[in-house]
């Protein structure tokens, strides 16, 4: 069949994914005072249509920033603008100012489930589309199978069209990033990333490896002449997206500095609820939170996060190729997430984006790493009454992602990349290791099918109230903990075979 | 069935209701009192199988919310209940699943080697398994079609591989669940007397008279007795026949149901209102004389016509018995097997569908399914099953009317069109193309349609003072499309080159 009829179908069954998703619950559904996500992205619609944009991030008698505070850099806020805009045109009632507070019905919640659909429309799966077709190699219909696993992502779906939030936006404008560095257009690449910057201050996560791949590339070009040509454009363009989104904030440091202050809020402790990054499974032996100061706490996550980072950056910095690229992006992340500051459980996606763009080269372990990453956010799902959905959409992915992946197939020491480990244990007796690694993914999906069931299913013991989503968090760490190191020794250890090499530079 | 599932949570329609009663019905009354309770306006009106496979029903249901089995719970509603005819549903349509396999059996492979999805068995098995008319009835409006339909193709796969009295025992199994299944009850007759009892035929065709087997006959009726007696034997015996036919044939209701199915009538009663309304406005009519105005308004009711004479119910069988004549007489004097049978299957379903009394629009399902059968294997019937697909499926859109299944059914319904045609373009791609260029331009028309009605109108002033609007055109359309294919059926079974028929 034509590789536009099959990429039409697989895009529709995307959308109808997401819509059937979006007929269930949402975050903080008839929960008052402070209800949940739902109702701050309401409430900021609110906020923004009504006030003055002098108003928007400080404490007014109009804006009450204890109540869902704008905490996200201006273009959320522009786009909130606008979705208000259209709100007002449907039903004013809807962001009427102070009276419209927690206010829930069903052509409300059908609109903005619309609106997400809407910018998913328009910019995150465009490219998505875009990326598999074009910056894959392999059959259309390799392509096409790893486009639809790709759009089938379950955490992202139900995050975005579950717990309600705009990921798609960011992670989108992140993605338009990545598709134009790896076509080589690196000066709107930068512009597309520094939007996704203004838009969630996250994308900080993916910072990092921007920066080193751009910097890489320029002194490969060499730094006189041409890099450095390409280093200057590429600075002013990103300062020009910044100044143009942060315009109507430069006119007073005061307002910029508000700003920031809201988007970085220091103030808070090392992590709040069960996350699966280190800090907390490590505060399940070691109280860290009561042991040390605020001031340490600090010091420590940013030594760590540094450390963490530093190897695959480096890595990225002499070898800036688009392979690199794209495993610096996933090891960036996840060091952030596991060592970083007041990280939220919904911070994984930042991650999951470059684990799903590793689909096509390492299927088992990107497919593995996903289906953790959705596990881990359960408890959040079981929040917002989203256990069908999470269970529907797991099991769909996991099946699609193995049978047109052939991910099992494919498990040849040579292809999981895992030479390196023989290298680094050659004291050990040689064993199989693609074997282990099978065995070791089989117990694993149990493990998380397993606990899935206990937490939904059973009460846990009343001495232990916790006891469920801290065994997830932690078994999710693990399974975290082992996806960061293993890409670190893929980037380190050879790269793919020329043929693919010669396509992904 | 994954998004079978995410739509579990769609708005439920009158059916969920009508389902739960019978559950209730079944489970907490004796047999004597099913066909006279009448509690609920959903009494009881399918065949007494139906009756037994509810009462299956509710003992699981049982586990799940016993409440739902009250008969004074109307309009009962909790989750569990939701989920238990949810969940019925898809495990029902197991059978549907396996009767679908069995036609892909039945399809001719061509030689040579191909992709999976350029092979004709697997777009037959999309065709079969994603239909849109299905997927929106059964799981979002609510019925249990997949496992009716199940039945039928089975029976029709049962034919084609030549096990005809499997098939009849299956048709029997069938018509005694839903009694719509008359429909097609005509063409089974005829086939099976002319085909089966009648072991071998003259050479030229015509009947070998001397040939006839009154074994198979004995045999024909033994199992269609014997599951009817299964069926209502214990109504029977309880002397409570005629009600139970006066429940299965409600004549009481109109010609048309409340959303008009694009039938024959419908473009009837549009000519009576367009000649009235013309009437009035040329001054050759008084407009005291004219009825109110009870046909469009969307109620199920007796209503009579203006200018055109009155349709009675003996006028509809009269007309339906007429139009399926020919396509029944044609397998009585030419059989071409068992793909002679499945034509005139079709076009009994198509005749009924065309002239019937009180025709709901889901049945045009019973036409559209096993025309993918054909449609994969000729490239004339994939262009005839082009057109009737795409209008049929149209003419379901008024069956979701809420705003939050409108991204549903339009996505699920461009998905379909867009793998039917692709895919069949793609198997008859060697014989030219499938559709003549007016026919393309009747189905982008469809389109405007689609956007007039669901996007135009809504946010027009005409929404209050002429609130059926959208409806009458939809089916005024939808009729023209089916008329067209239905007549184009019709020639392709009389004008078709004889074929050698099959020694049974």
């Amino acid at each position: 069949m034509q590789t536009w009829s099959l990429v039409s179908i697989c895009v529709l069954l995307a959308i109808i994914a997401r819509w059937g998703v979006s007929l269930n619950s949402y975050s903080g559904a008839g929960k008052p005072p402070m209800f949940g996500d739902y109702e701050a992205q309401r409430h900021w619609q609110e906020v923004t249509y009504n006030l003055p944009i002098q108003e928007w991030y400080f404490n007014t008698t109009n804006n009450d920033l204890n109540y869902w505070g704008l905490d996200y850099p201006p273009l959320t806020a522009y786009h909130s603008w606008i979705c208000a805009y259209i709100a007002k045109t449907i039903n004013p009632e809807w962001v009427e100012l102070h009276k419209s507070r927690g206010y829930e019905s069903t052509q409300h919640k059908l609109f903005m489930r619309m609106t997400v659909l809407v910018a998913d429309l328009l910019i995150y799966i465009p490219a998505v589309v875009l990326y598999c077709l074009y910056l894959t190699d392999g059959s259309s219909k390799k392509k096409v199978s790893i486009m639809f696993c790709f759009l089938l992502y379950p955490g992202l779906i139900l995050i975005d069209y579950g717990h309600f939030q705009y990921n798609g936006v960011s992670l989108g404008f992140a993605l338009w990033g990545i598709l134009a560095l790896g076509l080589g257009w690196d000066v709107l690449g930068s512009m597309a990333f520094s939007l996704a910057l203004n838009y969630k201050q996250m994308e900080l996560y993916h910072a990092l490896p921007f920066f080193c791949y751009l910097l890489g590339k320029c002194i490969k070009t060499g730094l006189i002449g041409r890099g450095l040509f390409l280093l200057v454009r590429i600075g002013v363009t990103v300062l020009a997206t910044f100044a143009l989104c942060w315009l109507p904030f430069l006119a007073e440091p005061s307002q910029a500095m508000q700003v920031v202050r809201r988007i970085f809020p220091v103030a808070r402790g090392l992590f709040e609820d069960k996350v699966a990054n280190t800090w907390c499974s490590l505060n399940t032996l070691i109280k860290i939170k009561s042991i040390l100061s605020g001031d340490s706490q600090l010091y420590l996550s940013l030594a760590c996060t540094l450390l963490a980072v530093l190897p695959s950056c480096i890595r990225l910095l002499t070898k800036p190729t688009f392979w690199h690229f794209k495993l610096a992006l996933v090891n960036s992340s996840l060091a952030f997430f596991l060592f970083s500051f007041q990280v939220h459980e919904k911070s994984i996606l930042l991650a999951a984006l470059p684990a799903c763009l590793l689909l096509n080269d390492l299927p088992l372990m990107a497919l593995w790493f996903l289906q953790a990453s959705t596990f881990s956010m359960l408890p959040l799902f079981l929040k917002d009454g989203l256990l069908v959905p999470y269970i529907v959409t797991s099991l769909g992915f996991l099946f699609f992602s193995i049978y047109l992946l052939s991910a099992l197939d494919h498990c040849s020491e040579d292809k999981l990349r895992l030479g390196a480990y023989n290298k680094l244990f050659y004291w050990l007796p040689k064993m199989d290791l693609a074997f282990i690694v099978r065995w070791k993914f089989y117990i694993s999906i149990a493990a998380m099918v397993g606990l899935s069931i206990a937490t939904a299913v059973l009460i846990p013991p009343p001495h232990l109230p916790d006891l469920f989503p801290v065994l997830v968090s932690t078994t999710a760490f693990l399974h975290f903990l082992g996806t960061f190191i293993h890409f670190n020794v893929v980037q380190f250890s050879e790269p793919p075979s020329r043929k693919s090499q010669k396509k992904s530079n | 069935s994954q998004q079978h599932v995410n739509v579990i949570s769609c708005i439920r329609s009158t059916d969920f209701e009508v389902h739960r009663n019978w559950l209730a019905i079944t489970h907490s009354l004796p047999v004597s009192r099913w066909y006279y309770e009448n509690t609920s306006e959903w009494t009881l009106d399918y065949p007494p199988l139906f009756a037994w496979f509810e009462l299956g029903l509710s003992q699981v249901a049982r586990r799940f919310d016993a409440n739902m089995l009250q008969v004074e719970n109307l309009n009962y509603a909790s989750p569990a209940t939701v989920l238990f005819q949810r969940l019925s549903v898809i495990v029902t349509d197991v059978v549907f699943i396996y009767a679908a396999r069995e036609c892909c059996r039945c399809v001719r492979e061509p030689k040579g080697s191909r992709d999976v999805l350029s092979r004709p068995s697997f777009v037959l098995a999309v065709l079969l398994l994603w239909n849109f008319g299905l997927l929106v009835v059964d799981h979002i409006h609510f019925q249990y079609n997949g496992f009716l339909f199940g039945f039928l193709l089975l029976s029709v796969a049962k034919h084609l591989q030549s096990q005809h009295l499997q098939g009849a025992l299956l048709f029997a199994f069938l018509l005694n669940l839903k009694h719509i299944y008359l429909y097609v009850a005509p063409a089974y007759g005829v086939y099976l007397l002319r085909s089966y009892c009648f072991a071998q035929d003259n050479k030229d065709g015509s009947v070998r008279w001397s040939s006839f087997s009154p074994l198979r006959l004995l045999a024909l009726g033994a199992i269609v007795t014997s599951v009817c007696a299964l069926s209502f034997g214990p109504f029977i015996a309880m002397g409570q026949l005629p009600q139970v036919l006066s429940r299965l044939f409600p004549f009481k209701r109109g010609l048309c149901h409340a959303y008009w199915a694009p039938n024959i009538w419908a473009l009837y009663n549009v000519l009576d209102k367009s000649l009235a309304v013309l009437g009035v406005r040329l001054k050759l009519l008084e407009e005291a004389e004219l009825p109110p105005a009870s046909m469009t308004g969307g109620l199920v009711q007796e209503f009579e016509h203006s200018v055109l004479p009155s349709v009675t119910p003996a006028v509809t069988l009269v007309c339906t018995l007429l139009s399926i004549l020919p396509a029944v007489a044609s397998i009585w004097l030419r059989p071409h097997g068992a793909q002679g049978f499945l034509r005139c299957l079709l076009l009994c379903a198509l005749g009924c569908f065309m002239f019937g009394w009180h025709v709901h629009e889901k049945a045009i399902l019973i036409a559209i399914l096993p025309l993918s059968i054909l449609a994969v294997e000729s490239r004339e019937d994939a262009g005839i099953f082009l057109i009737l697909t795409t209008t049929g499926h149209y003419s379901l859109f008024p069956l979701l009317f809420t705003p939050a299944e409108l991204p549903i059914k339009v996505v699920l319904m461009l998905m379909f069109t867009i793998f039917s045609f692709t895919a069949l373009r793609k198997l008859h791609s060697a014989q030219g193309s499938l559709l003549h260029p007016l026919e393309v331009i009747y189905l982008l028309g469809l389109v405007a349609v689609a956007i007039a009605c669901e996007v135009v109108f809504p946010l027009s002033p005409w929404q209050q003072r002429l609130p059926f609007l959208p409806l009458l055109v939809t089916s005024v359309y939808c009729a023209m499309g089916v008329c067209y294919a239905f007549l184009r059926l019709y020639a392709s079974l009389l004008l078709r080159r004889e074929e050698k028929p099959k020694q049974l």
